[in-house]
Formats: structure tokens, sequence, C-alpha cells
């Protein structure tokens, strides 16, 4: 069992938690990954590590609402435990060498980008940030996200926070303004992925994505995250999550992503008439 | 005077029109009568051919005998002293290609029934063995086994036994590997592999669940906690797809992501969360026993269609017998010389067809068997909602792409002394799939015997 020691609701749909595991904290790097069981009964489901304290030998997990297992996990609090946590998963995000880089964060990809971020900046590299939301109340980590890069650019869908536009927006607009980035990192919602990549590959930057596709043990072993990269069958698990993002085949992964969206429905039905929460976003 | 009928005693089973439909163990095994009245049918050979076809040398006509004169825990004892998974063991061994094959009875008319009288024994003692907890006095040292399947099982009640301190390290969230994630409840019952891994913790043996190595741990942090050799038992996991159009397909799954769904996470069970597509036309690729699992899984989730599409014929497939048996029995059908090109689908990227060619057989290849060849023009689909990929698996890099000096063979296999079953790196001692590439939970346990014997000697020697 591995406990919650700490819990925090960051806005109306996400939630940061930080969990007991010395030995993942001790090892986990930018873009790894953790698997975690809630129950007996529960699915397993892949989140990004937010952050990592080797002192306190935690390692902190940031979620989004978006189906049964998430709102679940939502309903435990601070001493509650679960009761899988395997980790790190997948390969570290490949940071060396880089002086200029652009990270993007889309919605709750903003909690996975930190990382990234934080590592470029402790590793010297000027790095710019820009975080999309769809409007100013679903803002986080903005505290957080300014302590690690040179320029923080929030926007929203809804330009209720003063700033109206999508991150391809302010991206468009500082190439434009003759910012020289040798690395963009995108991570988000796959459309926003698929933008980012869409404008990068113009100018021709290299472009790192995060891939977070359905899949059971991240060992390898069921094969169900694969994803095509430049024309081949890769394992997100093993291979990624990150991928060169003009090589992504984002199509056939948004496809494969709504592949059990008829049963997570009939699962959350199920579960907000048991009381256990529900919502639009179910 | 022995038991003189050709025929094996029938083994009990559900009929197939109500097996199909339930997981519940298709096979119900022998009864007390029944087993001795087997058990009679054995000469108790002085060679004993038998135990010579045995990977893991059970004594087969002494445990016999002990049958036919009804002492079955004298029987068990005999099967335990070198088979620490009787009633898995008793389940799905390939017998018939194994010690049967060797039994002096099969040469006019069927052999005597090793497996079921092995099952038979293995569950008579777990329901009337009281359990005692025999640990054995620690030697003081630290073995360290990665992966918890036939082969990591095996090992560690063999070290175990000796007295060695042994730690499992499993990735998934349960201990028992294959026998957990990918045969089938109705093949193997959950609670019946449950009650061995039971066992060995009773013994001693520490099992870490959810611990990857080569990402928590690597093998050099392990003899840096003083483990002093490290068996290798990481299995075959990384499934093979055949490289056609549209295995991205929704609807597309390897035999291994069908398997965990059902078998592990249980989404056949309405109080489990996960998710598994409710199905009509199900082609499962391959002729295994793993394609027979998932062939025979899909039936029972309700897909009123399921289809093995193999390319050759029904003689060159890999499956038991058995299992072959069971699944025509059970409504499945054979599409045989049939070789799938193409995977189609509709607008929303669902699989709803499977094109296929026909085949004929050439000359004999390198696997020894006729090389199916393709019938230009003979191309058909064939309507399906779910295609199930079983055509194999390939060794987890996790284990060689972390450890430095151990090396693997170009199809990603660890290399071993044939001997003793020890790696390109010191202390590091591997077996099963991971060596082997796919095979059997026999073969797996047998390597995990003969590396406990290597590391025993080794660590005796140091």
């Amino acid at each position: 069992m591995y406990l919650i020691k700490e819990k925090r609701r960051l806005n109306s749909s996400m939630t940061l938690m930080s969990i007991q595991a010395p030995l993942i904290a001790k090892k986990a790097k930018a873009g790894q990954f953790i698997i975690l069981r809630i129950n007996d009964f529960g699915e397993r489901i892949p989140l990004t590590i937010a952050d990592c304290d080797i002192d306190k030998g935690t390692v902190t997990i940031i979620f989004q609402k978006v189906g049964k297992t998430t709102y679940e996990l939502d309903q435990l609090e601070q001493g509650d435990s679960i009761q899988d946590f395997v980790g790190p998963l997948g390969l570290p995000t490949e940071l060396e060498g880089y002086k200029k880089a652009a990270v993007i964060g889309g919605g709750a990809g903003c909690a996975i980008a930190y990382p990234s971020a934080k590592a470029l900046h402790n590793m010297g590299a000027h790095v710019d940030m820009i975080a999309g939301f769809r409007n100013k109340d679903i803002i986080i980590l903005e505290d957080e996200m300014s302590a690690v890069c040179d320029n923080l650019y929030i926007t929203t869908d809804d330009g209720s926070n003063g700033n109206k536009g999508f991150v391809t927006d302010v991206l468009k607009k500082l190439i434009e303004n003759g910012e020289q980035y040798d690395l963009v990192i995108a991570i988000g919602p796959m459309p926003m992925m698929k933008a980012v990549c869409n404008l990068t590959k113009e100018y021709n930057i290299k472009t790192i994505v995060s891939m977070n596709p359905i899949m059971i043990d991240g060992t390898g072993m069921c094969g169900g995250c694969r994803i095509k990269v430049g024309g081949e069958m890769k394992f997100a698990c093993v291979d990624g999550p990150d991928f060169d993002g003009h090589e992504v085949d984002f199509d056939e992964a948004m496809e494969r992503l709504a592949m059990y969206k008829k049963e997570e429905k009939q699962s959350m039905d199920h579960a907000c008439k048991l009381g256990l929460g529900g919502g639009k976003n179910a | 005077m022995p038991n003189m009928a050709l025929k094996k005693t029938p083994m009990p089973e559900q009929q197939p029109s109500i097996r199909n439909k339930n997981f519940s163990e298709v096979a119900t095994g022998y009864t007390k009568e029944m087993a001795v009245e087997e058990a009679k049918r054995c000469l108790n050979c002085k060679h004993k051919p038998c135990v010579t076809g045995c990977p893991v040398s059970v004594r087969i006509p002494e445990f016999i005998k002990a049958v036919a004169q009804e002492d079955f825990a004298l029987a068990y004892k005999i099967i335990k002293s070198t088979n620490s998974l009787p009633a898995v063991c008793g389940r799905v061994c390939p017998q018939e290609t194994q010690c049967e094959s060797k039994c002096v009875r099969g040469i006019k008319g069927e052999p005597v029934a090793i497996g079921r009288l092995e099952r038979f024994v293995a569950d008579w003692a777990m329901e009337n063995i009281e359990k005692k907890t025999e640990k054995v006095k620690s030697n003081g040292h630290k073995v360290a086994i990665i992966g918890s399947g036939p082969a990591g099982l095996t090992c560690a009640g063999d070290l175990a036994s000796l007295g060695y301190e042994v730690t499992v390290f499993e990735a998934l969230h349960t201990p028992g590997g294959v026998l957990m994630y990918g045969i089938p409840e109705f093949r193997l019952p959950k609670a019946v592999v449950q009650a061995e891994v039971d066992g060995l913790r009773d013994m001693g043996v520490d099992i870490q669940t959810n611990m990857v190595i080569g990402k928590i741990l690597t093998i050099d942090e392990l003899f840096e906690d003083g483990y002093e050799a490290v068996f290798v038992g990481s299995g075959a996991g990384l499934p093979n797809f055949m490289k056609i159009e549209g295995e991205s397909l929704l609807g597309v799954y390897s035999a291994n992501e069908f398997l965990t769904r059902i078998n592990l996470m249980k989404g056949y069970k309405d109080e489990y969360d996960t998710p598994i597509k409710k199905v009509k036309s199900v082609a499962v690729v391959g002729g295994g026993n793993v394609a027979m699992d998932a062939a025979r899984c899909a039936k029972r989730l309700g897909a009123e269609n399921v289809y093995i599409v193999y390319r050759r014929s029904e003689a060159e497939m890999p499956a038991r017998l058995e299992e072959i048996h069971h699944a025509k029995e059970e409504g499945i059908e054979f599409k045989l010389l049939t070789n799938p090109i193409k995977i189609l689908g509709d607008d929303k990227g669902f699989v709803n067809k499977i094109e296929c060619v026909e085949m004929e057989l050439g000359e004999p290849d390198a696997s020894g068997r006729r090389r199916p060849i393709e019938k230009k023009g003979s191309n058909f689909t064939l309507d399906v909602d779910c295609v199930v990929i079983a055509i194999g698996n390939s060794p987890n890099p996790l284990i060689r792409t972390t450890t430095p000096g151990i090396e693997a063979n170009k199809r990603g296999c660890l290399i071993v002394d044939e001997d003793s079953l020890k790696t390109t790196r010191n202390a590091v001692y591997a077996g099963g799939d991971v060596v082997t590439g796919a095979a059997t939970v026999i073969l797996a346990m047998g390597a995990g015997k003969q590396a406990a014997k290597s590391i025993d000697e080794y660590i005796k020697s140091k």
C-alpha cells in the first residue's frame, strides 16, 4: 500500500497528490510516469510524474477527473492509501545540450510540462514557458511554473485572464519576434500537440511531445499503447512516452484514445448511480 | 493385476455448450475411484521411460504406484520432491509430447493419463493436507529473482528449500506471471496459482509486487543491496505484431492485452472496472495455445463467431491437441491455410473486416514444418469487429538494456551457458522465455530448477 502524504485540489477538476514511494522518488526523472491501481477492482492508469522529493520520499502526481478511476482517486484523502503504485516507467525526456527551449503545456499537460521546464532550467538553459487553459478559473501551477522559467506566458481560450488565444498563437509570435529556440516541448491534449508540431515543422524546430495512450502494464507487455512514429509501430511505455512530434501520427493516436469511450461512460454512469461522484466530464 | 484397458479413464468435463458461456474450469478432475483405476494402468516399468520425458524429472511410476495403493499423501510427497507446482503442471503441461509420449502403454492404445493423475494428487493435497509451514533454517545468503512466473517461482521454491533468503520481484500487481495474466481461469483456476504462491510465502520467500527491475532498481543495485546471485525469469513479454495494414485499428489487440484484460484484470466480471468491448465476431490470428485461449475467451464473452486464422494446416499447429479439440467442441471455427494480409476499419477507426488469402503447403522450412505459400487471387474477407494477434512474443528488453555486461542474441533472448544457465554476467542466471523465446510453462520450470542448482553451487563455491 502506498500512503497519500498530501492532497490538494488545484481547481474544480484537477488534484495534486504526493504519494509515499521512496524508491521511485529516488529514480524518477522528468518525462517518466507511474501506473496506479486504487484497489483490487480498479483499473491500472498511467500518470506522468509531476515532481519528486527524494528527502521526503514522495512522488507527486496531478490528475484531472475524466473517468471513474480519477473520480475515485479524487475521493481519497491525505492519510488514505493506494493499493498499487509502480514506476518510474518509460524513458526520461532527453534534455541534454539545449540552450533555449519553449516548454508548452495545455491544461493538465502543464503538470507534465513543469518537470521538464524545471530540469532544463536547472541545467542552465533559457526556458520560456507557454501555458494554455480554457479559462482563468482553471489555471494551475502558476507560481511553480514561473519559478522555473525565464518568461511565463499564460493564455486562455476565452481570454478571461486578459490573454485570449491558443498556445500556438503565443509560440508563433515569439518565433516571429526573433526568439531562436533549439527545442520545443509540447504536452497537453492531442489536438494541441498536433497544432504545435504543425507550426514548429514550418520553422524546423525540434519538438518533443509526450504521448499518453491507453495502456495496462506499462512494461511493454500488452502492446495497447502502440502508436505510429515515422511510419513504425512504437510502444509508448518502453520506447516513449516522449517522441519526436514531427514523426508522430496524431490522427491515429487520437482515434485509439477513443477506444473505450462508450464503456467508460457506462462505468461512470454506473458509478454516479452509486453516488461515487460524477459530472459532465464523465 | 494391472488394468489393461486400452483407453485412458475419461476426464469428466463440463458440456461444451454450457462451458463456452462460463469461465469455470473445463475439466473437473478425476474422482478418487477414477484416479485409482487409471493408476492401475501403469505397468511400473523398471526403465521408467516416462521420467526421461519430464523436464523436472517427476518420479512418475513411484507416485502412480502410491495412487494405486490409495496413499495419496505419499504420492504428493513424491511429486513435490521434484516439482514445486504440481497443480499447475497437471493442468497445463503438454504431457502428450513429454512424459506420456514415452509411456509403454501408448504403443498399443493410450498412454497412462499421467497429467490427470498429477492434477488429482495435487488437488487432493490442497484439500486434505494440513498446511504446515516448513521454513528451512536460513543459510544467510540472499538471492534475488526477477519475475514470478513459472521459472521464477520454481527457482524461488528450490532455493528457499535449501535455506536461501529469496526475494522475488514482480512487475505487475499480482504474482504468477503468465499463469495469472495469460492462461485463462477455465484452464487454470487462479485460486490454484494463488495456493502455490502462498505455499512459497509460507516457506519464507519474500514476493514484492509492483517492482519493475531495470527501472526502480537495477541488477547492479541488487548486488549492492547484498544479493549474491540473481535469476532473471522475466519472460517473453513483448507482443509481436504482423506488420500488416490496419493493426492500429480499434478492436485489434495483442493476445497479451486481450488475455490480460480478461484474466488478470477480470474484465469479464461486473465488479471490476476493466473495460472490455462486447464483440460479435472475432478473428484470432495464430495456432498456438495462446491463440486457443484467446478464441475460447472471446466465445465466453459472448461472441457469436470466433475464427482461428492460421497460415499452415492443423498438423503444424503448435497448440496442444487437447486445446484444439476443446476449442472445436466449443464452436470455434478454424480457418486453416489462411493468412491475414490486411485489417479494414470503418470511418471511426473500428475494425470491420479482415482480408485473408488462402495458402498451400510447400517444402519444409527451417522449422521443419512445410512452408505455407500464397495461392494467388484467393483473397477473401471475414466480417469481424475484433482481431486478436497471437503470433508470439519477444523477450522484454528492460533487463538487457539496463544491465551492463548482459548479452542477448539478435532476437533479444539472453545468452546463457546451456548447462549452468549463467548469463554473460557473473552471478546472473537466466531461464524460461527470456532465454528461449516463448515456450511452455514446464520448460520454464525446468530452467528455474536448473538455475537454482547452479546458483547453489556458485554460492557454495565462493
